[in-house]
Formats: C-alpha cells, sequence, structure tokens
C-alpha cells in the first residue's frame, strides 16, 4: 500500500478551550459536570456571549453567580433560561472557586445557533 | 561573658551539637542524610556539618571572639536513623536568619551546600529538605505571575495544559522549527516549548525562531480560536544577551518565555523572574542538570530542595518529571514535591519525602510540568496523579503520530479531555484507563491511531533514588 493512503489530513478546528475536542454533551453527561461542580464547593455561573467575541476575556455573566447554590435543577434551569434569551450566543458553565479566585471548570453548554 | 581564645583544634560537637535547642519560628531548618567515614561518631560528624555550612572552621580562631558567634552559628539539634540504612543517618540542623541575604537563594545554597560537601570527614552528604522560615519567604520574589494569573492570562481552566517539545530538537531552520510549532498549535495543544538545548545556534538563530515562532502562534491562534503559546527559551551565555531575547519576546506579543534555572544559575533566574513580573510575561522553567545533583540517594540535593529553590527564585512552571515516562522519578516523592510547587502549607509528611511543615503564605503557586517519555496510553494516570495544575507535555507522544504532529496533537487532547471529564463523572479513571479511552477514541480517528501506536510501549525501570523506608 502506497505510504500516503495511509495518512490522514488533519483539518483545523475552531473551539471553545475545555472539552471543546469531544462531541457534545447529552444531557446527562451535562448533570454529572454540575454535580461535580456543586461537589467541590464551588459556585455556578453562567456566561454568554456572540460568538464573534469568543475570545475575549468578559464574556456577559447571566445574571450574577449562583453563590451557594446546591440545587442541580435550578442550575439546569438557569442555563436553559439563558439559552433561550441569547440563542444566537455562545452559553457556558463556570464552577467559581472563590479560594483560588479561579474557574475549576469551565465548558460551553449550548454553542451558538 | 567573655571568653578565653584557646588556640588549637577543638571537636566540633561542642559548639555545633546542641540537642536541647528549640529551633526558632525564624530559623531555616535542614535535613541531611550524612553517611561519615567510618569511626567517627555521629555526633561529631553531625555538628562538622552544621559548623562547616555556618561559622565554623577547622581551627579555632582568635576572630571568632570579636562576635557572638553562638548567635550566628547553625546547630545539630537532631540527631535520627534513616531507615532500612545502617550506615547513614539524619542530622536536622537550624540556621539563624540573619545568615543569610534576604531574597537570595544563591546566598542560601552557597552557605548550606557549599564547601561542607567536599569535607573530608564525609563519605556522602545529601541535602534531604530545607524548611524555610517566613521571615525568609518573604523576601524572596517567587513565581512572576503563578498558576491562578497563569490560567487567567492563557484562558484555561478545568483541565491540565497540554504542551509539547518542538523535535528534532536540534537542527532546524528557523521556519522548519515555526512550522512544527504551527502544527502541534492548530491540533489542539495549548503550549509548545524550545528544547532546552536550543539556544542560537548557527543552524537557527534566536531572533530568527522567534520571529517565525510568533507568526505560527498567532496563526494557530486566530485559526482555532483559543489562547496559544510557546515557551521561547532565553538561557543565554550571559545576562545581557538573557534579557535581550527576554525584550524581543514581549515585542512579538508572545505571552511567556523560559529558562534554564540550574545550568544558567539562580542569580540569572532570579533575575529574569522579576523582569517577567515587571513585564506581564509568563516563565516557564525547565531543569537540566538536577539529575546530576539530585538521583544518587546519598549525596547531592533531593529535587524537593531545588523544587522549593525554584518556587522562591521564580517561575511560572517547573519540570518535575512525570513518574509513569521515561526518566526516573517516584510517585510519592513527586507527589511531596509537587505539592511545595503549588499548596500554600504543606504538613511534615514522611511518606511522600517532606521531612517539615511548611508555610509558603501568599507565595503564588506552580504549574508542575509532566514531560518526558509519555503517550496517550498514560494519560489517565497523569491526569490522576498531577491534577489539574499542571502542564502534560508529549513530544515523540505528539510527533510520532502516522498522521504528523497536528493529529498528534488532536489526540492528546481528546484524550485528556475524555480523562477530565470521566474524573469530573466520577470515574475511577486509572482503574478504568483503557475503556475511557477506547470511548474516545470512537469520535476520534486521531486518538485511534495513536493508541495503536504506542500500544506497546512501556518505561519499567525500577527507581534509582526512592523514599527510606523499611
Amino acid at each position: 500500500m502506497p505510504f500516503m493512503s495511509t495518512v490522514g489530513d488533519y483539518q483545523t478546528v475552531a473551539t471553545l478551550e475545555t472539552f471543546g475536542f469531544l462531541p457534545p454533551f447529552s444531557q446527562d453527561e451535562i448533570y454529572d459536570q454540575i454535580a461535580y461542580i456543586i461537589a467541590q464547593g464551588w459556585s455556578p455561573l453562567v456566561e454568554h456571549v456572540h460568538p464573534s467575541r469568543s475570545m475575549v476575556t468578559y464574556w456577559s455573566y447571566w445574571k450574577l453567580p449562583f453563590f451557594g447554590e446546591k440545587d442541580l435543577g435550578v442550575i439546569v434551569s438557569e442555563l436553559e433560561a439563558c439559552h433561550r434569551a441569547y440563542p444566537d450566543h455562545h452559553v457556558r458553565l463556570v464552577g467559581y472557586d472563590a479560594y483560588t479566585q479561579s474557574q475549576g471548570s469551565c465548558f460551553v453548554v449550548f454553542e451558538a445557533r | 561573658m567573655s571568653k578565653k581564645f584557646d588556640a588549637g583544634v577543638k571537636e566540633y560537637r561542642d559548639t555545633y551539637w546542641t540537642p536541647d535547642y528549640v529551633p526558632l519560628d525564624t530559623d531555616l531548618l535542614a535535613c541531611f542524610k550524612v553517611t561519615g567515614q567510618e569511626g567517627v561518631p555521629r555526633e561529631e560528624v553531625a555538628a562538622a556539618v552544621a559548623a562547616e555550612s555556618s561559622t565554623g572552621t577547622w581551627s579555632a580562631v582568635w576572630s571568632e571572639l570579636l562576635t557572638d558567634l553562638d548567635f550566628y552559628k547553625g546547630r545539630c539539634y537532631r540527631i535520627e536513623d534513616v531507615p532500612g540504612d545502617k550506615e547513614s543517618f539524619y542530622a536536622f540542623i537550624a540556621y539563624p536568619l540573619d545568615l543569610f541575604e534576604e531574597g537570595s537563594i544563591t546566598n542560601v545554597l552557597t552557605s548550606l551546600v557549599g564547601n561542607v560537601f567536599g569535607f573530608k570527614a564525609l563519605r556522602h552528604l545529601r541535602l534531604e529538605d530545607i524548611r524555610f522560615p517566613m521571615a525568609f519567604i518573604k523576601t524572596c520574589p517567587g513565581p512572576p505571575n503563578g498558576i491562578c494569573v497563569e490560567r487567567d492570562r492563557m484562558n484555561k481552566y478545568g483541565r491540565p495544559l497540554l504542551g509539547c517539545t518542538i523535535k528534532p530538537k536540534l537542527g532546524l531552520s528557523g521556519k522548519n522549527y515555526g512550522r512544527v510549532v504551527y502544527e502541534c498549535l492548530r491540533g489542539g495543544l495549548d503550549f509548545t516549548k524550545d528544547d532546552e538545548n536550543i539556544n542560537s545556534q548557527p543552524f537557527q538563530r534566536w531572533q530568527n525562531r522567534f520571529e517565525f515562532v510568533a507568526e505560527a502562534v498567532e496563526s494557530a491562534q486566530q485559526e482555532t480560536g483559543e489562547k496559544k503559546g510557546h515557551y521561547l527559551n532565553c538561557t543565554a551565555a550571559t545576562p545581557e544577551e538573557m534579557y535581550e531575547r527576554a525584550e524581543f519576546a514581549k515585542e512579538l506579543g508572545q505571552p511567556i518565555i523560559m529558562h534554564d534555572y540550574i545550568t544558567g544559575g539562580f542569580t540569572a533566574n532570579t533575575g529574569l523572574s522579576k523582569w517577567c513580573r515587571k513585564n506581564g510575561m509568563l516563565l516557564h522553567i525547565h531543569r537540566a542538570m538536577h539529575a546530576v545533583i539530585d538521583r544518587h540517594p546519598k549525596h547531592g540535593i533531593h529535587f524537593r530542595v531545588l523544587a522549593k529553590c525554584l518556587r522562591l527564585s521564580g517561575g511560572d512552571q517547573l519540570h518535575t518529571g512525570t513518574v509513569v515516562g521515561k526518566l526516573e522519578g517516584d510517585r510519592q516523592t513527586t507527589l511531596g514535591f509537587i505539592d511545595q510547587l503549588r499548596e500554600s502549607f504543606i504538613p511534615e509528611d514522611r511518606s511522600r519525602g517532606n521531612f517539615f511543615d511548611q508555610d509558603w503564605g501568599s507565595m503564588p503557586g506552580v504549574f508542575a510540568v509532566a514531560s518526558g517519555g509519555i503517550h496517550v496510553w498514560h494519560m489517565p494516570a497523569l491526569v490522576a496523579i498531577f491534577g489539574d495544575d499542571s502542564v502534560l507535555q508529549f513530544g515523540g507522544g505528539t510527533h510520532g503520530h502516522p498522521w504528523g504532529s497536528a493529529a498528534g496533537a488532536a489526540a492528546n487532547r481528546v484524550a485528556l479531555e475524555a480523562c477530565v471529564k470521566a474524573r469530573n463523572a466520577g470515574r475511577e479513571i486509572e482503574k478504568e484507563s483503557r475503556d475511557i479511552l477506547l470511548e474516545a477514541a470512537k469520535h476520534s480517528p486521531e486518538l485511534a491511531i495513536a493508541l495503536e501506536t504506542w500500544k506497546e510501549i512501556k518505561f519499567e525501570f525500577d527507581t534509582v533514588d526512592k523514599l527510606d523506608v523499611n
């Protein structure tokens, strides 16, 4: 077999940082990640931005960080509400860690339609 | 009370062995593993180490009496058996803070691991650990940015960072080198790295490399929509050339530079780190020559000491070995010193080789870099061992992919994210490693081929330097 027939062509993909290389998460898989954020004691936070500005540091907050929120259902409904309000925006979920002042988790849940 | 001058040779232990001494919070404490010449009592050898690494010399001298030497001397305050080793023992020595210049790691090492290592009454000597007092730590600059700032600058959260060293490490022209950088970054890596051997050789002068690399980073960033960086090695023959390279990296808008802190030296490193703080540049630290110093179990300096010294001198990322790859390092010891890089308080824990409580106060943390002989099959273990605040670097494990570096990079990125996702979902990623990787490969032909390519490669040699346990 000629060598080149075994070599694939890798196409560059535009991605949105963490988990950008995995297929879109199912609802259960998203719940697992939210449960992880809650279990770590981090504050959930929903952010959104128009795709043309996805590389900026500050995406818009959806409301305020949900400090102390431990109800998975509440977080899911807020994510969905943000997505409904901004269907043409990317929506990401952050697990905010006040101790390190960093994000223990951060991934895009809904890509812009 | 005044003392009389008594010429001649004194026994060290009369002055420097003080078992009743209670160390002060401001003392710098050291633990040495000592192997004396046969027939010399432990207390005498230990006291000699304390003396020779602080105020003492072999003979009584009149000028000692011009000062209050009891205020300045190092003291051995404890001797312990080394588990499973009859010929060596641990000597714990307390040094008063005023023996050291503020903020100078160079000065600390010149005293603690200076002449004393050539002392004839010793067969071997190894500096196992140092407890730096807070009063000293607060005089050191520390990491120019730290983990939190680096994550914010690079926009990387919730996972280890992913990198790779450009190969072949020597011999590529600047333009070809930039090509390899571009391929890796477009494939999904966060960082690429100059090999430590790359400085400014005839086949590729530094300026030329920096320009092509900057273009590669910029292109990859635009095409992927993610933040990218390349550690531009600024290690040079002189500090002046080092700073010239750092300035040019800044001019090109690059986020990170690199230094080799042992061959380059602590003075150069501390200076460059201060420059990085001032100029908003991240600093990656390589550790060439460390194994010369830290590998022998009875002589030299343990890497946990070199790691602590780097955190004080300054760096945002430091190589720590991989545990699972081609280079030396056992798991418990490695966990012990990566704690020293990243945490703010580490309790004494002999099972991890930490001999003292170590309080770092407000000093920022350093990313642990795992690099050397690792490939996708190692990913679950690496994520489990190193956690999120690490950079996992696959060199051969990226460029060796049958489709090339971009596909190799993508395979590693898919594997990494699959492991993080599984860990967060509560799965035991080391036990289930095979399932996790094979599941992920269903959606990634790049990963499937990588798994096939490296399925047989293992580096299972016993560790030379082990923790001292029975």
